[in-house]
């Protein structure tokens, strides 16, 4: 947080300007696309750096756009759809193909565009691209060149392929900006397979027993990973809040299977041995009732740690994250090549000493919550 | 066997990461166990060494020296897997203990043996040891071993805190009234050839207090005495933080032994000439008691705990009242007709305590929790003022709601202005009330002062720092307590 203080002067977002967009466009909004290849009237800061940190997120100057903002402005490139990346209030809104429909979803009329992973595009003086992150289904890292000098935004990512979200890629740059919601050393994840195969004999041993099963995990993401890794043991029922998103994707095209959203008269007795996926929110609940004699678990990385499985009182939790584990976060930054690295989302003041004496350049993107750390209570929500 | 600053080293080193690194993850965790079966590369080779054996092994490490310990320790990280692991460390820290009140656990025991309750909690008293007894000698009392038996204590009778007004108990002559002194319970045994003094925790403190080896020529074996233990000088109680300072010692200096003499007020008798007298009114039993105790020989450091006599409940608050000056926390109001029942049974004992000091304060520093609460902000340091500053005298950690830490921790989490390790510093802007026992003059801490038993009351949003106590209002409860 000092480092980046001192070194990345800290500017106002610039004021919205009612400044037509000038020069041709070959994008599909046509002359109409809030993100131009030229703004001749916002020079470009020659000394500057390519990203700086300010009061509203993530501020590029060279091309005048946000990344994953958390307060209203005129353009905002966005990574994924947890919500918060993807905030209300945006004047234009630039993600990919894949993550828009659920962008749309959550935030209702907006004006946004869809990019192909992959394709460059040109924004003032910047050359952006959005590649895959393995976040969740659509999320995506992005790629910032300007004038030689290349950065790239993590978002939210993992490594390992989940079979769903499109696999991460490794993308070389000279500045990093990376999340670190597990940057310690506690954690370490086990392959995919073998949480499967735990919650798998869970959901068997629930079913053997007459017994639902009722699985907690994030709508977005995790709630699909779920259903695709597991094995066909019975029904899949799911609570509202995990079937808008699961319908969505579904319709994407994601291979997902299929599912019953809970309406009156689907409980335990209709479907009988059926795994429920159902947001934290909705364990012990009086919906969750229907489904008694029934076992509950949750599906996060959190519940590596005792202490928080025993305070939410989780008889059983299962660890499995959509964030980058310590092995993972070490590789991914190793394979960008670069030599300086912003962290921010996580533990974000011991790793960023760690990789400091690891030899890199490291520094701190302050978040909007004021605090250095996100930890579990903040956290949560958004894995 | 293996102190925790030799496991983090040693761990750290294990897992290839640097001692602040570990430290951080610590801090998250909350669980020195944990911490370290999670930072540890996967096992090498599976192990299964077996309870039995790898205690036994734990216990002949005793007084080896570091190299032979860390070997031990090193071997057994890289042949367990994460679970095993973590209840190994879980052994090594003496944390593998699961939170069963002790009535819980003779309660299911007793079911499970088919034993009686009362009969039970005895066997299990004392400080036996599993290597040389079996479950079997010592759950149905067949072939106890010599060595432990002879000086066992009884289970404690426990006193309920006293709610509702002292008139719900009925007629006051009913009742024996004595002070609540502020010392350490215990049980003092003499049996043919056996004398041990045992703390409420079933600890052996016989050693601690070798003003009272006389007591073992005069007491008749077969004695039994329930008291407190005091540091007592000119007629009056030390407070509780004298006889603190003998607690922690194997051995007592004279030093301490001439500034704070302990002295046992007796409350209880229940055994006399080898004949267990708790189903007797603790009318008899007190009778017999001061019988007793008048014919031993003076000077000898054991007293009978002085009755509170008052014809009415008015005149035993009054009485009440004063406690602070007598040096005690308050009146304990036992029935006349009451067994010396086994641990806490309401009804019959009540303890009747005088209304806790409290202050008003500001949070400054917040550190988190362990175990359940790790990740959650629970301990925090308190300040009152002092002129413009702001002066640390008090930490706390219990007392709110977990709605109430949840919102602290939030709050803390976006106004942190330092961290240190695990410590973050805090604006002085949350107001807390909260209670102690007891305050005492220590210049061990900036404050000068220190705090008995202090806890949260509760959280005084409608409090702003600047209308807190100050420093001088604690040193002013000080100079009464003193006097």
């Amino acid at each position: 947080m000092r480092e980046v203080k001192q070194r990345l002067a800290r500017h106002e977002s610039p004021k919205a300007k009612n400044t037509p967009y000038a020069g041709a466009s070959a994008h599909f909004l046509g002359n109409h696309s809030p993100f131009p290849p030229r703004r001749p009237c916002y020079p470009s800061r020659m000394a500057g750096p390519l990203l700086s940190f300010t009061d509203r997120g993530l501020y590029c100057a060279a091309g005048d756009f946000f990344i994953d903002p958390w307060r209203p402005v005129e353009r905002a490139l966005v990574t994924h759809g947890h919500s918060d990346h993807a905030r209300w209030g945006h004047g234009a809104y630039l993600a990919t193909e894949q993550a828009l429909p659920v962008i749309r979803h959550r935030l209702g009329e907006i004006r946004a565009e869809g990019i192909a992973y992959g394709t460059a595009r040109r924004i003032g003086d910047v050359e952006v691209s959005f590649h895959p992150a393995g976040h969740v289904p659509g999320s995506a890292q992005i790629r910032l060149e300007h004038k030689g000098e290349v950065w790239v935004v993590s978002g939210d990512y993992k490594l390992e392929a989940d079979g769903l979200s499109e696999p991460f890629e490794p993308i070389r740059c000279h500045t990093f900006i990376s999340e670190c919601t597990f940057g310690l050393p506690l954690f370490r994840w086990a392959p995919q397979q073998e949480v499967a195969n735990q919650i798998a004999e869970w959901w068997a041993a629930n079913r053997a027993e007459g017994k639902t099963s009722i699985l907690a995990a994030y709508g977005l993401g995790k709630a699909q990973r779920l259903m695709s890794m597991l094995p066909a043991l019975g029904p899949i029922l799911t609570h509202g809040a995990v079937e808008e998103t699961t319908r969505i994707l579904r319709d994407q095209g994601y291979a997902i299977p299929p599912t019953i959203r809970v309406t009156a008269g689907v409980d335990a007795k209709s479907h009988p041995g059926a795994l429920v996926i159902a947001p934290p929110s909705a364990l012990g609940t009086p919906w969750a009732r229907r489904f008694a004699p029934s076992d509950e678990a949750f599906a996060s990385g959190w519940m590596a740690l005792r202490g928080i499985r025993r305070r939410r009182g989780y008889g059983t939790g299962f660890v499995i994250s959509d964030h980058a584990d310590w092995p993972a976060l070490n590789t991914a930054i190793r394979e960008t090549g670069a030599s300086r690295v912003f962290v921010t989302h996580g533990y974000t003041a011991p790793f960023r000493r760690w990789l400091e004496e690891q030899g890199y350049e490291a520094g701190i993107v302050q978040t909007e919550f004021g605090g250095d750390e996100a930890e579990p209570s903040e956290v949560e929500a958004q894995e | 066997m293996v102190n925790s600053t030799e496991l983090r080293l040693w761990a750290s080193d294990a897992a290839g990461i640097p001692l602040w690194l570990f430290e951080e993850s610590y801090a998250v965790a909350g669980d020195l166990a944990e911490t370290i079966a999670r930072l540890l590369p996967p096992a090498l080779q599976a192990a299964d060494p077996g309870l039995d054996a790898t205690l036994r092994r734990l216990i002949a490490l005793t007084g080896q020296p570091e190299a032979a310990r860390r070997a031990f320790v090193a071997e057994a990280w890289a042949s367990l897997g994460p679970e095993e692991r973590f209840l190994f460390n879980k052994l090594l820290t003496g944390g593998f203990r699961m939170g069963v009140s002790q009535g819980l656990m003779v309660r299911a025991l007793a079911q499970a043996t088919g034993e009686e309750e009362a009969t039970l909690a005895h066997r299990l008293m004392g400080d036996w040891d599993p290597a040389r007894i079996t479950f079997e000698a010592l759950v149905t009392g067949k072939g106890a071993t010599q060595d432990t038996g002879d000086a066992r204590p009884y289970p404690f009778a426990l006193a309920a805190p006293l709610e509702d007004a002292p008139e719900s108990l009925g007629p006051v002559a009913d009742w024996l009234a004595e002070w609540k002194w502020d010392g350490i319970r215990g049980q003092l045994v003499t049996r043919p050839g056996a004398f041990a003094l045992w703390s409420r925790g079933e600890e052996l403190i016989t050693d601690r207090f070798p003003e009272f080896a006389p007591l073992a020529d005069f007491l008749p074996p077969g004695t039994v005495l329930d008291g407190e233990v005091l540091g007592w000088r000119d007629n009056a109680p030390l407070p509780f933080a004298d006889l603190q300072k003998r607690i922690g010692r194997k051995t007592v200096p004279r030093k301490l032994l001439t500034e704070a003499p302990a002295r046992m007020l007796a409350y209880d008798l229940l055994e006399e000439n080898g004949q267990d007298l708790r189903p007797l009114p603790l009318s008899t039993r007190r009778a017999r008691m001061e019988a007793l105790l008048l014919r031993l020989p003076p000077n000898l450091p054991l007293a009978p705990s002085p009755r509170v006599a008052a014809p009415d409940w008015t005149a035993l608050a009054a009485a009440r009242s004063t406690a602070r000056e007598t040096g005690t926390e308050g009146l304990m109001l036992k029935r006349l007709t009451s067994s010396y029942h086994v641990g806490r049974k309401r009804g019959d004992w009540w303890k009747w305590k005088i209304d806790p000091y409290s202050v008003d304060a500001v949070m400054i520093y917040a550190q988190a929790g362990h175990g359940r609460r790790a990740n959650l902000y629970t301990d925090f340091t308190f300040a009152v003022r002092d002129g413009n500053d702001l002066v640390p005298f008090a930490k706390a950690y219990s007392g709110l709601t977990d709605a109430e830490f949840a919102e602290i921790t939030r709050w803390v989490q976006k106004h942190t202005l330092e961290r240190f390790g695990p410590v973050r510093r805090v604006p002085p802007e949350l107001v807390f009330e909260l209670a102690f026992e007891g305050i005492q003059e220590s210049p061990r801490h900036k404050s000068g002062i220190a705090l008995r038993f202090p806890r949260m009351v509760r959280w005084r949003r409608d409090k702003t720092p600047d209308q807190i106590d100050t420093i001088d209002s604690l040193r002013a409860l000080l100079r009464v307590a003193q006097s």
